[in-house]
């Protein structure tokens, strides 16, 4: 199990080592969650009209979703130079270990992205979102860990397709749909800070599908690579 | 206990309808430098690609050494040179190393990082980039990859491309020693005098079947020309 975690962490750190040294992917990324809040901004004019605040975590989400999906694909693309996926394949590191590293370094990414977009978003959406942080923290750790679980398997599947960037979105979306409610939902109460009796079923369901999404990946990335 | 490092029997891989590797059966012994040789789409990187555990035969059965409990350590048996290098290149080159040395849980890497590097000659380049490396440097990197972890098998594929003439010296020293050292090479090429020149036993394929298999000899070494001729 020690050997397992240590192959794991090796994986993520490699990723985060290189991506926070040329930053091609989180430039990108954080510039287009950027760009999405300042124009939902722009179109439902949240200063002057508080009601669009009760949409404001479904906003959020759609622009967290999206920049995902620009970290998730260049997940197992990073592995395509240099053919170095093999060089996963044939170490001593199991598949599992591979997602379970792919996974925590894209969350990592994902989380990074998000705490840095979420002060820009509560000035431009007017939201005070200091006083539920810890509420929107676990929110963010369980939604993007449910994101990139599913987007880490897809894009071990897209990783030789020529049109990835495409196929990626495509394929995650409808899958990782029933996660991205619980954290629209869950955001939404969270930043207007009402108890609901609705909140426990979206957690619960959050959780449940982190477990699920995780333990596929691990089990059936092996089949995919070899595939 | 078995002779055989690697055990391939009636093997076959089909790309579609098309077998690219047709029904070949081989034993490479425990301690030789097996050349893995024949012409352009003959099947060579398709039968190292199974044996290295990257692709699966469509038919028959691999086995390498005594099959183990642990299947993790099948991987930690194995040094591979692939058409690829395997390099990072956002890594320096003792990034490369320490990624790969944490990977297969090699013990004092920092000190296995340092003795390749400097026997590939890249020391002083340990805290360059790969991507800024020349193919030659970034293949000598792939060589120090793949010995780092002193595998039982080496699986080596156009080991010498790139190459410089030092280069090819020193690979062809640390093959000579880890075949003194009883470890067991397959070597896949197109450049037959080095290939020739350290092989133990040769394996031929032809069009995915195995058309010759035997001991290397000095006729073979001698005109390396000529040597489809004589066995095809």
């Amino acid at each position: 199990m020690n050997e397992f975690l240590r192959q794991a962490g090796t994986i993520a750190a490699k990723d985060l080592r290189a991506e926070f040294r040329n930053k091609e992917v989180l430039n990108a990324a954080f510039s287009f969650t950027l760009v999405v809040l300042l124009l939902f901004s722009f179109a439902f004019d949240p200063i002057s009209n508080p009601d669009v605040r009760e949409m404001a975590g479904g906003l959020l989400w759609i622009a967290y979703a999206f920049a995902g999906v620009l970290v998730l694909n260049r997940s197992f693309a990073r592995e395509t130079a240099n053919e170095c996926l093999d060089a996963l394949i044939a170490s001593p590191a199991p598949a599992a270990a591979l997602f379970l590293g792919k996974c925590l370094a894209n969350s990592v990414l994902l989380l990074v992205l998000e705490l840095i977009s979420l002060p820009v978003f509560g000035v431009f959406y007017d939201v005070r979102w200091t006083e539920s942080f810890g509420a929107l923290l676990l929110i963010f750790l369980l939604g993007t860990w449910a994101l990139s679980a599913v987007g880490t398997m897809f894009s071990a599947i897209t990783a030789n397709n020529r049109l990835r960037e495409l196929m990626l979105p495509v394929l995650v979306f409808p899958i990782v749909l029933p996660a991205l409610m619980a954290c629209v939902s869950l955001t939404g109460l969270a930043l207007a800070g009402e108890p609901s009796p609705n909140a426990e079923a979206w957690w619960r369901l959050l959780i449940v599908f982190d477990v699920i999404f995780t333990l596929l990946g691990a089990t059936l990335l092996e089949a995919v690579l070899l595939s | 206990m078995s002779a055989a490092a690697i055990s391939v029997r009636e093997i076959w891989k089909y790309f579609g309808d098309f077998p690219a590797v047709r029904d070949v059966s081989f034993e490479v012994e425990r301690g030789t430098i097996t050349a893995l040789l024949g012409r352009n789409g003959a099947g060579k990187t398709t039968l190292l690609r199974m044996i290295a555990g990257l692709s699966r035969p469509s038919r028959g059965e691999l086995q390498l050494g005594e099959p183990g409990p642990n299947p993790a350590n099948q991987g930690k048996r194995l040094g591979i040179i692939g058409h690829g290098q395997w390099i990072y290149d956002d890594l320096t080159a003792a990034e490369n190393l320490h990624f790969f040395a944490s990977l297969y849980g090699i013990t004092n890497p920092a000190a296995s990082i340092s003795h390749w590097l400097e026997a590939v000659g890249l020391a002083s380049f340990r805290h360059s980039r790969a991507g800024e490396f020349s193919r030659g440097m970034r293949q000598r990197l792939a060589i120090a990859r793949a010995f780092l972890h002193e595998p039982e098998i080496l699986l080596l594929d156009e080991p010498w491309t790139a190459l410089d003439d030092r280069a090819i010296d020193l690979l062809s020293s640390l093959l000579t020693g880890a075949h003194q050292k009883q470890r067991t090479a397959l070597v896949c090429s197109h450049q037959l005098t080095e290939t020739l020149q350290l092989a133990t036993h040769v394996l031929v394929l032809d069009r995915g079947r195995l058309a010759f298999a035997g001991e290397n000899n000095d006729q073979f070494r001698a005109s390396p020309q000529s040597f489809y001729q004589r066995v095809l």
